[in-house]
């Protein structure tokens, strides 16, 4: 079973989001363990830049595997502030270690956002 | 994702290994099979570097039997099947009428009168049915056994030894595309022929299904020293792309002849000094082979609508995969991606596809539309990866 922790909020397209989500805070954002797994060994991140408006459930990079290719919904709306480079450089990272430093990048977060999933909601929907 | 249907799909008779090892499982032509056990990539190098083991138990098996069987498979497949010697085996095509591929196929000699017929899990019935309706007149029997055999492949640079502990060993001599007879672990009869789907030097086991895990438990423990590692169809499909081998439903199909397909080769006419007789799709394979040189000296004269498939190397990072657009450098449209990915071994993306003739050059510049944006690419010659010549001393 793929590790799910309770701390963080999830997207139904299989995002993590850490960080308090009202506007003005910042998160950081990356990929699920699940996710991680069903894509296969990631070989390629594309992440937006900073100073990039993204928006909420909008596509905003995408994720390569040998197998698959996977897009990136913003999981939150807000500017990016920071690029995780030691993913960009080692992708491999995301099916090592999904969470922490497996981040991708930070979010400003703009406006109050819908409703993300709890660990235990996001559970309900990888099963 | 979708949760998969399980229990409509066929279970290989190792899935309950598969389960133990912890692969992650997918539909694959029906089946329920391993796509990979941890990491493809890790599985993808350890068949280069070492060895892999791979079930593919889903593939059809068919045999025919009898004094016609040579002469009816020369009139139902492409190649002069009655001139392979016994033990040796050949890698062919079952045509349509009118040139397009039904199915590829090998097909192994075991003695003078029988013929084993390996076709993709997706088309074992209709080869089946094809066979046995072009042999009717024929003194032969056509026995479809995929349901009762499994396949298992050894595969890599370690594979020979690995082999000869399970066997007790091989014949020295034996010969890339050859077979033989032989006692796994003192106790399952298999016929192993020195055939794989990888790219590198490696076994075929076909075994009865319920012999199917000892045969693999027996793999594994001789090859446990020796690096092999049980891989899935995430490896096994960019091994075969990067050693520019086809996959039928993507390179190959009924909408493609085999000179399309660059596999020519394959189809054999005879000589007016040594003439073969008739087979399925003979008159329109010989127009396309008329055309395929003609389309090789003159591209441009041919129609818009000619096809033939082609390497492609990225520059970029992301991979064109199949379905994806190739154009011109002027946006206009050149061909389709047949299979793309990011290459283990080279470290960059390559892709088969097919182009129209004009861009078939080595080093013609052509753009993927990958996903909206455009990716350079450039025709390069297939196989992508050669392995080793020394790895193949008997080849």
């Amino acid at each position: 079973m793929a590790n799910i922790p309770d701390e963080l909020m999830y997207s139904e397209e299989h995002e993590w989001v850490a960080g308090d989500i009202a506007p003005g805070s910042e998160v950081a954002v990356g990929i699920t363990e699940y996710a991680a797994a069903a894509l296969g060994d990631i070989v390629y991140v594309e992440a937006p830049e900073v100073g990039d408006d993204v928006v909420a459930g909008e596509v905003c990079g995408e994720l390569e595997s040998t197998k698959a290719v996977s897009e990136f919904f913003a999981p939150v709306s807000g500017v990016v502030t920071a690029v995780n480079d030691a993913v960009i450089d080692a992708p491999e990272t995301l099916n090592t270690e999904a969470y922490g430093n497996g981040w991708i990048f930070k979010i400003k977060v703009k406006t109050p956002n819908k409703a993300l999933l709890n660990s235990e909601q996001y559970a309900a929907i990888t099963e | 994702m979708s949760a998969l249907d399980v229990d409509a799909l066929h279970a290989s008779p190792l899935a309950s290994r598969h389960a133990a090892l912890g692969a992650t499982m997918t539909d694959f032509a029906g089946w329920s099979m391993p796509v990979r056990y941890s990491s493809d990539i890790g599985e993808h190098r350890a068949v280069r570097s070492a060895a892999g083991l791979f079930d593919v138990s889903h593939m059809g098996e068919i045999w025919l039997r009898g004094r016609g069987a040579g002469a009816a498979l020369d009139a139902a497949l492409v190649s002069w099947i009655s001139r392979v010697a016994v033990g040796r085996a050949k890698y062919t095509m079952i045509c349509a009428p009118d040139g397009g591929v039904i199915d590829d196929l090998i097909v192994y000699r075991t003695d003078d009168e029988t013929f084993l017929v390996v076709a993709n899990a997706g088309n074992a019935a209709v080869v089946s049915a094809e066979l046995t309706a072009r042999c009717a007149g024929d003194v032969c029997e056509v026995d479809d056994r995929s349901d009762g055999t499994s396949l298992i492949a050894v595969q890599g640079p370690a594979s020979r030894g690995i082999v000869d502990a399970m066997t007790g060993g091989l014949p020295p001599a034996l010969k890339y595309y050859a077979a033989t007879q032989a006692t796994v672990a003192d106790a399952v009869p298999a016929l192993v022929g020195r055939t794989g789907y990888t790219g590198e030097d490696g076994y075929e086991f076909f075994v009865a299904t319920d012999d199917a895990g000892r045969l693999w438990d027996a793999a594994l423990a001789a090859g446990a020293g020796d690096g092999l590692v049980p891989c899935g169809l995430a490896a096994r499909d960019t091994l075969r792309l990067e050693a520019g081998m086809p996959l039928y439903g993507h390179e190959l199909g009924l909408g493609y002849t085999p000179f399309a397909a660059g596999l020519g080769r394959v189809v054999q006419f005879g000589t007016s000094d040594d003439p073969r007789g008739d087979f399925v799709g003979r008159g329109a394979l010989e127009s396309a082979a008329r055309d395929a040189v003609m389309w090789d000296a003159e591209p441009r004269l041919a129609p818009p609508e000619a096809r033939v498939l082609v390497g492609l190397s990225g520059e970029g990072k992301r991979a064109a995969r199949a379905g994806y657009r190739i154009l011109d450098g002027f946006g206009a449209e050149a061909g389709e991606v047949t299979s793309g990915a990011p290459s283990p071994t080279l470290e960059r993306p390559i892709a088969m596809a097919y182009v129209h003739p004009r861009f078939s050059a080595l080093g013609t510049r052509v753009v993927a539309d990958v996903r909206g944006r455009g990716e350079q690419m450039r025709v390069t010659a297939l196989p992508f990866y050669q392995r080793p010549v020394a790895a193949t001393p008997g080849a």
